[in-house]
């Protein structure tokens, strides 16, 4: 069946309200009496609490209450986990480590709140924060990862006997028999660093504990409102209906602000309720800086063993994930970093051992990508080196190794994100990357363009850069569709939105079934009293979950539309039509009824309803995938790099991307420009540097720099549809697509832009400082 | 990031934000574009009691020529309006060449010359070129004004001679000799970025097409804005040979400046950028010299 409005540029149903400020965002709530939160933050990342004295504090006027760890009482305890724990299998160890709302014995990473003062504005509350007497006892602090494995290192957490969090060895195949028959075995230690999500708005929490209704409302900048709902609902000993948890409009998500249950999570609600009134807490960037979570330190430790011809035979990988302070998240990135490293390859043998270490940094959560990009740079990195050793081409060397088409879906044979076995559901990868090359001109750019630039002096390379990312895990969610007596359709889904179009993407698939117009169905997200069943926005997968869920939803209420219209038209269900907002007898167009007066007719004022039927045109349906589904692509970039001055211009930026059906090209351009610009910081920008007494040096914009207008591409986006078998509209997510690949493909521009220095880049992200001291290095070398 | 709580006063006239400077002294700061001033307050590095507002005082707004063909400039005209002035690209086309490099236009609608120079940040543009330029300032306290040279004004980081109770209100430049050329060269991370290496020169030919006089002075490369004396003595009576550009801009990065490290850069980078730009700049500088008849 062609389709009339998925797969269509329509614009974003979202846009003029976000556009002219009428959207609402957590800072815009304003509540009568309001009071404002602001944190004293610890200046060391290891140190032990001795005192603490807020009387002064409570003592300035305007301020309201200030609340220590000790003023918690009963109610101070950890967070939740936020993921399961790993299976209690061999081999695995896991030591299970969260966040606290408020320091109580020991700061563990810089930032980490102490205090907390509510006050009637945020001015006085940052005044009275200065107020606080505290008195810290500075602990050595644990910041590299390997020397925090090293014995005698000081401990993150006391009770432990080292700071390793976690212990895990996949295998497939036989690695050591592999390698025994290999021609070639590259070993290289390759690092990633940390870098910051950055949204653009930061955290926020306003909290409303009402206590004549006793219900506490929440506005929250989360990307998983219900999770969140219920955490707080346990915690604060309410009942789930007392709590409702709004996430309205948020500018950015990026993975943290999924379900973390952050300290101020906790404490704004709880602090509400203790003092019966509304509270705000904005967060502003400094705090960002330390207080959100972030993500990609890991130094991998790798063998790949090749045959003659570029065959890989098999890979190797001994790494260190570091977690920061705590572990909340569980395993989900080095996992995913695990179901990475093998990219779009079929390799046969495949050793993994990761080892998860505590730090006194900032919390590491998912952050777009979720140690995807960390495994793809490892797989590229050594195939460009491998293409090198072997004197074969770097796209063919990849041309041969990549699984092919029958082989889907394709079983990994070792464990994903949620302990099940990772399998890739569909794909069809040499086309997607043909396709990239075409687009890019990759064999006229080599053999003429590239020649003839070298000759008068220039230096520009090109890279191309296939990968995978696994999208649209489960567990499920759900949405309820409504056809309301205006003909308009009314969705209510559980997912948090933070700018990926939902408002527009999920109307195009109801408009899809019940043929109204894509502006004419309204669509609510993440207020769990609105939708209180579901997860979350993250992992690529509102359009996968969420989509397949509103999808099945609205198929239903399509097939009572079908009914009841089938007695009132007098016309067998078959021969009707849903166009224009109307049902009408496909041969005789004149011969309808609207959608309007269906929904009407469906919710009677008077006389019999049938017995066994439910009134209105209305119905709730989840979806919930066997497994995850794995969109794939390629980007490639043709750069100029000045030698002299390390700076670098993209030329060309391709992406090529399949995410099975496309809901909306136009939405889908908009994820892959943004991830690329995230992938593009990672690559080139962004790096959080902390010291080795874990102190971070760039807390904010002027030193912590992030991709603008001026370092972006015009990117040319390509598609080709390799649809997925596990849902019914065949979507794959391609929420951080536009990221994975990108530092991998920077270093192979790099390397082949100074196709004159023996450079081989084995870290990610790099600087203009950082590439002069690797040429330096290099120069040194020969 | 809120600031510490403040007075606030809005004068008019100089002689009114005078008299509340002297009244408050050290605990009083002028606030001109508060590009720098306004975020320094919000992380609370600095926590003036008392701001004098110089918004509002139109007579400190101003570019015109002076007699003997230079450029007078106000403390408080705009980056932006510096930027578009057709004055100033006939009259000063380094400074022309230089406000596009600072900042992003939403900054340089705020930004002001005179706060530029009174923060004396060593990586300021205006800073190295207002010395590299022979640029004189205009201070004026309660008890009078006086005039100081670009090159004595900028005593250290952040630093400069100004008292607690002075105001900067005027910037003049010269004009520029005959068979002079100029060039300003950075790199920065991103083009709107505090640069990690700049330099200024300027440089007049004799009619012997000699090197008369090679001014460079470099920002980011040490406390202040690092003149070049050494280099600039290496190329005096030299034809400005690519070697002898070349030698000048070695002797400049190893011997004339002394950057710092940190994240962004090292000294060693920031050295080896320092040779670069030099040398970009001094070939653009005699070339230009050279049509400027
Ligand atoms: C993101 C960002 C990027 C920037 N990038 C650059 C850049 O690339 N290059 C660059 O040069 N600058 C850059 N700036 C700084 C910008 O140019 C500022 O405008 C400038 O440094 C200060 O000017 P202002 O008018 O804003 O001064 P303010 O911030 O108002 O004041 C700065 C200081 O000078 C004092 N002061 C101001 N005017 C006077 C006066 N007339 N007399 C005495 N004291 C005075 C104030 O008391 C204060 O201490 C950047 C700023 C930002 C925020």
């Amino acid at each position: 069946m062609t389709k009339k409005f998925i797969g269509k540029r329509v614009k974003r149903n979202e846009d003029p309200r976000l556009l002219t400020g009428q959207a609402l965002f957590v800072d815009d709530v304003e509540i009568p009496g309001m009071l404002h939160a602001a944190f004293l933050r610890s200046d060391y990342a290891h140190a032990r609490l001795l005192s603490i004295d807020v009387s002064a504090a409570r003592q300035r006027p305007g301020v309201v209450a200030v609340f220590t760890a000790e003023d918690m009482g009963e109610d101070w305890q950890p967070g939740p986990p936020l993921v399961s724990p790993p299976p209690t299998a061999k081999d695995v160890i896991f030591h299970s480590r969260r966040q606290v709302p408020l320091v109580k014995d020991k700061v563990r990473h810089a930032g980490e709140a102490i205090a907390v003062v509510i006050a009637e504005s945020r001015y006085i509350a940052e005044d009275a924060v200065e107020d606080i007497l505290v008195e810290l006892e500075p602990l050595e602090a644990v910041s590299d990862l390997e020397k925090s494995l090293q014995e005698g290192s000081t401990l993150v957490h006391d009770d432990l006997e080292s700071n390793l969090a976690a212990h895990l060895i996949q295998k497939k195949g036989d690695y050591e028999a592999a390698r025994e028959k290999a021609d070639l075995v590259i070993t290289r230690r390759i690092v990633t660093d940390r870098g910051a999500a950055a949204a653009m708005e930061n955290r926020g929490i306003v909290a409303h504990w009402d206590e004549k209704s006793q219900h506490l409302t929440v506005w929250d900048t989360t990307q998983a409102p219900i999770p969140i709902r219920n955490g707080l609902a346990a915690r604060l000993g309410l009942s789930a209906n007392q709590v409702r948890v709004i996430a309205p409009f948020v500018g950015g998500g990026f993975g943290p602000k999924m379900m973390m249950f952050y300290p101020e999570e906790m404490l704004i609600p709880w602090a509400s309720m203790k003092l019966s009134r509304p509270i705000k807490w904005i967060e502003d960037r400094r705090e960002n800086f330390y207080a959100t979570t972030q993500e990609r330190g890991q130094n991998h430790d790798v063998e790949l063993a090749l045959s003659r011809d570029g065959h890989i035979l098999g890979l190797k990988d001994v790494f260190l994930h570091d977690t920061g302070a705590y572990d909340p998240y569980g395993l989900t990135i080095p996992l995913n970093t695990q179901c990475h490293l093998m990219g779009p390859y079929d390799i046969e043998n495949f050793t993994s051992e990761v080892s998860v270490v505590f730090t006194n940094k900032t919390l590491v959560t998912p952050v777009r990508g979720a140690g995807r990009p960390q495994g793809i740079f490892i797989i590229e990195r050594l195939l460009d080196i491998a293409a090198k050793e072997l004197g074969i081409d770097q796209v063919e060397i990849r041309k041969r190794n990549l699984i092919p088409p029958e082989a889907f879906p394709y079983e990994h044979k070792i464990i994903d994100q949620a302990f099940a076995p990772l399998v890739l559901d569909s794909g069809n990868y040499w086309p997607v990357m043909k396709k990239a090359l075409d687009m890019i001109g990759y064999d006229q750019f080599v053999k003429e363009e590239q020649p003839r630039l070298r000759a008068e002096g220039k230096y520009v390379g090109i890279g191309i850069t296939p990968f995978i990312e696994s999208t649209g895990v489960g567990p499920y969610e759900g949405a309820r569709v409504t056809v309301e007596a205006s003909g308009k359709v009314f969705v209510a889904t559980g997912v948090g939105t933070q700018g990926q179009g939902h408002f527009t993407t999920f109307a195009q698939i109801v408009a899809e079934q019940l043929g109204v117009a894509v502006s004419d169905v309204r669509i609510v997200t993440g207020d769990t009293t609105e939708f209180h069943w579901g997860t979350g926005t993250f992992a690529s997968r509102g359009a996968v979950v969420a989509g397949n869920a509103i999808h099945a939803s609205a198929s239903i209420v399509r097939q009572k539309v079908l009914k009841l219209a089938c007695k009132i038209l007098e016309t067998p269900e078959e021969e009707l039509e849903l166009e224009c907002g109307l049902v009408r007898v496909a041969d005789t167009p004149h011969k309808s009824i609207s959608l309007g007066e269906l929904a009407l007719l469906a919710n009677p004022l008077r006389g019999a309803v049938e017995p066994g039927t439910e009134p209105g045109l209305e119905a709730t349906a989840y979806f919930g995938p066997q497994y995850g589904a794995t969109a794939f692509g390629t980007h490639a970039m043709i750069i100029e790099i000045d030698p002299e001055t390390m700076m670098i211009a993209i030329k060309r930026y391709i992406t090529v991307e399949d995410c099975g059906t496309v809901l909306n090209p136009l939405i889908l351009e908009g994820q892959i420009h943004g991830g690329v610009s995230m992938g593009i910081g990672n690559a080139y920008y962004e790096k959080l540097h902390f010291d080795e007494n874990g102190q971070l040096l760039n807390a904010s914009f002027a030193d912590y720099l992030i991709p603008s207008a001026t370092e972006m591409p015009r990117i040319e986006v390509g598609h080709v549809e390799t649809t997925s078998p596990l849902n019914e509209l065949g979507t794959k997510g391609v929420g951080e697509a536009g990221t994975i690949p990108v530092p991998a493909l920077f270093s192979q521009a790099i390397e082949n832009a100074l196709y004159n220095r023996e450079l081989e880049i084995l870290e990610t992200p790099l600087s203009p400082n950082r590439l002069f001291e690797l040429l330096v290095n290099e120069e040194k070398s020969r | 990031m809120k600031p510490a709580p403040f007075e606030y006063y809005a004068p008019t006239t100089i002689d009114e934000a005078l008299s509340h400077l002297a009244e408050h002294g050290y605990d009083a700061k002028v606030l001109a574009g508060g590009q720098s001033l306004i975020p320094m307050m919000n992380f609370r590095l600095v926590q003036p009691s008392v701001l004098v507002d110089l918004n509002n005082i139109a007579e400190l707004s101003y570019i015109h020529p002076d007699e003997s063909g230079g450029l007078r400039l106000g403390a408080m005209t705009r980056h932006h309006q510096v930027e578009v002035d057709p004055l100033v690209a006939e009259l000063a086309p380094l400074l022309h060449e230089t406000m596009p490099k600072i900042a992003t236009s939403q900054i340089r609608s705020r930004g002001t010359f005179g706060g530029s120079l009174s923060h004396a940040d060593p990586s300021a543009e205006l800073v190295s070129v207002s010395v590299a330029l022979d640029g004189r300032f205009r201070l004026r306290g309660q008890n009078g004004e006086r005039w100081v040279p670009a090159n004595e004004f900028f005593i250290g980081l952040f630093t400069t001679l100004l008292e607690p109770d002075e105001i900067l209100v005027e910037a003049a430049l010269p004009s520029m000799p005959v068979r002079s050329g100029c060039s300003l060269m950075e790199v920065a991370r991103r083009p709107h970025d505090f640069a990690l290496v700049g330099v200024a020169a300027v440089v007049t030919l004799d009619e012997n097409k000699l090197c008369q006089q090679a001014r460079m002075v470099f920002l980011s490369a040490g406390d202040g804005p690092m003149v070049a004396h050494k280099a600039a003595e290496s190329l005096k009576g030299q034809a400005p040979t690519l070697e002898a550009i070349r030698a000048a801009a070695e002797i400049a990065a190893s011997e004339d400046i002394d950057p710092g490290s940190d994240i962004h850069a090292t000294a060693e980078f920031r050295r080896h950028l320092a040779n670069v730009l030099a040398r970009r700049a001094l070939e653009q500088a005699f070339e230009r010299a050279a049509d400027n008849k």
